[in-house]
């Protein structure tokens, strides 16, 4: 491709390089970005949502920011205390501390409470002169990057849950999970010789025996709900359309009551106007977690201003247009070899014994 | 890769002899010593022992540098061979194996680097194992590629070994099937330079879009094929620009005219490419827009001082050029890599340790010292009448 024809004269050369290069540069271009997403032949089509996906609703005005989740989540997943650098002064000093203080998702925190603060930190759930909660936990994408960028099938998604999860004894290391993560979820241990990848894995293993996500299961306001994503998501409708003012029933624990048994939830009068916003509902694809906040979601450091398809359409779209069935790599092969073959005859240096 | 071609002479490879503990070679040997003991830190303590790594910057110099900019460099062997073998240009033949040598060496250490970098290397055969595949998956295909193709030159460069050693019958046999080699040895790194540019469109909205787009595969492609070109310019210039030694003036005005082919098409591409996707407003007050300029200028720049013909007859404004090309080159990969990219839940911040930086340094400096050896002992360069002047070439060319 970079190589020029021999018969273009010197002369004329440069000025039809320009013209030739500039044309088909201009067509490739236009074809390939120009296109929309859905004409785009680059673009594989986006993944639906598993039959049977289940998640999380998060609403941040219902947190009190008591961060049972986070401890729970410690617990049931026998992960260590995080203490960050800031908090060793008065935290027991390295390498002994006596609280967990986790300030953001890592290799030892699967699940996290972050705040949000603005002016005087008055008011809840206010953007000006306020504060809120968002939760941080992996929000099981329908089509995860993490799925799609593992070379060695150690990053999965169950067909049938959706769950997303991680298995360190396939995994080599590479970190492109945690580089392609468009949330930020995935989390390697720098600080260990056999460090792993760690991501939350909605507690599959409690699941399996009929019981709750430890953070669902501790949380006392059902500010983080599980259910079935479709049920979630019908769930953050009709909080979204909830005025101040209004008196509204919210659930705790399974949203249908069945996993880990029903629970009474409260009934309580709405204070904050919800954002019409349903954070994971469309954000690259649709995520099986959802979250619902008063204040703005950029605010609460969650990337806001993503595509509605997720990002392995686009990557998958290229490969598997270059590579599909691998005719292509097959058929260039074929070209080369013959060439190859051709040409090296030509080539006393390879066919004569020297020195 | 310092290949002192006489494209008129009959072709024949020589050692060029001399002593091997040279000053070069002792201070890369130091330089290797070093790198070897921070990654026995590495080993021990785990990769934040010795890099600036984080959840927010996971590949650091060590993957952008030593891989994606490693690799590159390695790609003299692939455009010699795509010229020499499949364009059927025999004038080339006496450059190839020095830049399959190096191709060698510069593959063959970006998969060292994999393996430093790998947090679970102990895993790193997974991915040869059919059962772990994951097809989709872009880092699959660099993989398996990278691994293919550095054992295709090691067959590619193992007459060179062959004629050493007088193992004449392996080497006519081998000789009669080369040509399925050196075929793949075209396709491998044709798909895998793409595929590294394929590999960080996944990051969507982290890249800032001065570099994010479709076709960076295309961009990676044509930076692989500028960067062989321009390292064989180089280094061929260099060393005629240091001793005096009559230059290969016609192969590097061809080799030169095609460094400007490619770069035009790259610039070309990358106007339209920003106009299409109406981002080149960022190139102007955008995030790193200085970055995008740099890259740019140094382009530009290499590839104007080859517009003028007689400039491709002369080895400084040669030198010049294929420096500023290789520039601009390393600079998009790292533009592409590290610099135009920010972690989507931030703040987080990178900037290589002193460490990481010494381990880049050691990978490079174990490429010259392999490079010293190798020339010194085997049958690599291109002889020449004078065999004194080369040997001491090649020496003080490292120093």
């Amino acid at each position: 491709m970079a190589t020029p024809k021999k018969t273009v004269s010197r002369r004329g050369f440069l000025r039809n390089a320009v013209k030739g290069t500039a044309a088909a540069t201009a067509a490739a271009c236009t074809t390939v970005v120009a296109a929309p997403p859905e004409a785009n032949a680059l673009q594989r089509p986006p993944k639906p949502l598993p039959p049977d996906a289940v998640g999380l609703l998060y609403d941040s005005t219902l947190c009190i920011g008591c961060k049972a989740c986070v401890t729970a989540c410690k617990d049931v997943n026998h992960m260590p205390p995080d203490v960050g650098p800031q908090q060793q002064a008065w935290n027991g000093g390295p390498g002994n501390p006596t609280w967990d203080t986790p300030v953001e998702l890592s290799a030892k925190t699967l699940n996290v409470i972050k705040a949000y603060v603005h002016g005087t930190g008055a008011t809840k759930d206010s953007a000006e002169n306020g504060f809120a909660f968002i939760k941080r936990q992996c929000l099981h994408c329908a089509d995860p990057s993490c799925v799609s960028v593992c070379p060695v099938s150690a990053m999965t998604k169950d067909p049938q849950s959706g769950i997303v999860s991680h298995n360190p004894d396939a995994c080599i290391g590479c970190r492109y999970c945690v580089l392609s993560c468009p949330f930020g979820v995935p989390k390697y241990d720098y600080n260990d010789a056999f460090g792993e990848i760690k991501k939350c894995q909605l507690c599959k293993q409690r699941l399996a025996q009929n019981e709750l996500p430890g953070c669902a299961d501790v949380c006392p306001t059902g500010a983080t709900l599980f259910g079935r994503s479709d049920e979630l998501l019908k769930e953050a409708k009709r909080r979204t359309a909830l005025k101040p003012g209004e008196y509204a029933h919210y659930p705790r624990g399974d949203i249908a009551g069945k996993v880990g048994g029903a629970r009474s939830g409260h009934e309580k009068l709405v204070e904050a106007t919800y954002q019409t916003h349903i954070y994971g509902e469309k954000e690259l694809g649709g995520t099986q977690c959802l979250a619902v906040s008063a204040v703005p979601f950029d605010k609460l450091n969650l990337p806001t201003k993503v595509p509605e398809t997720g990002y392995p359409t686009l990557s998958e779209g290229i490969q598997h247009t270059l590579y599909a069935g691998m005719i292509g790599p097959a058929v260039v092969f074929g070209g080369l070899a013959y060439l190859a073959h051709r040409n090296t005859k030509d080539h006393p240096a390879e066919n004569q014994s020297e020195q | 890769m310092a290949s002192h071609a006489h494209a008129h002479q009959p072709p024949a490879h020589q050692p060029v002899g001399g002593r091997l503990l040279t000053l070069p070679f002792l201070v890369c040997s130091v330089l290797v010593v070093i790198a070897a003991f921070i990654l026995a830190q590495r080993y021990g303590h785990g990769l934040g022992a010795v890099t600036n790594l984080s959840d927010g910057y996971p590949w650091g110099i060590w993957v952008a540098i030593d891989v994606v900019i490693g690799s590159a460099f390695g790609c003299a062997g692939y455009v010699m061979a795509l010229l020499c073998y499949i364009l059927n240009k025999g004038e080339y033949h006496p450059m190839v194996r020095p830049a399959v040598m190096a191709s060698l060496f510069g593959y063959g250490l970006a998969g060292a680097a994999v393996l430093i970098d790998l947090g679970r290397y102990w895993h790193f055969y997974h991915l040869m194992m059919p059962w772990y595949a994951q097809p989709n998956s872009v880092m699959l295909e660099v993989g398996l590629c990278v691994a293919t193709y550095t054992l295709v030159l090691v067959v590619e460069f193992a007459p060179a070994f062959l004629e050493r050693f007088g193992v004449e019958g392996l080497r006519r046999k081998l000789n009669r099937v080369l040509w399925v080699f050196i075929a793949l040895g075209v396709l491998l790194p044709t798909m895998h330079q793409s595929s590294l540019g394929t590999m960080m469109v996944i990051v969507g909205h982290k890249l800032s879009p001065l570099w994010q787009t479709q076709l960076l595969p295309v961009f990676f492609l044509l930076t692989a094929v500028l960067m062989g070109f321009a390292i064989v310019v180089w280094e061929s210039v260099m060393a005629s620009l240091n001793f005096r030694r009559p230059m290969e003036t016609p192969v590097l005005r061809k080799l030169a005219r095609l460094m400007l082919v490619v770069a035009l098409v790259f610039v070309a591409l990358r106007i339209v490419d920003l106009l299409v996707r109406g981002q080149l407003g960022q190139a102007f007050g955008g995030p790193q827009a200085g970055w995008f300029w740099v890259e740019t200028v140094l382009m530009v720049g290499g590839l104007v001082l080859l517009i003028p013909k007689a400039n491709r007859g002369r080895s400084r404004a040669l030198f010049l050029s294929s420096s500023m090309l290789l520039a601009a080159g390393i600079l998009y990969r790292l533009n592409v890599y590290l610099i135009g990219f920010t972690p989507s839940v931030g703040p987080w911040h990178y900037f290589p340790s002193v460490k990481e930086i010494m381990v880049t340094v050691g990978v490079f400096a174990l490429e010259i010292a392999l490079y010293l050896v190798f020339v010194k002992k085997l049958p690599v360069l291109h002889a020449i009448e004078d065999h004194a002047t080369t040997s001491h070439a090649v020496q003080a060319k490292h120093g």
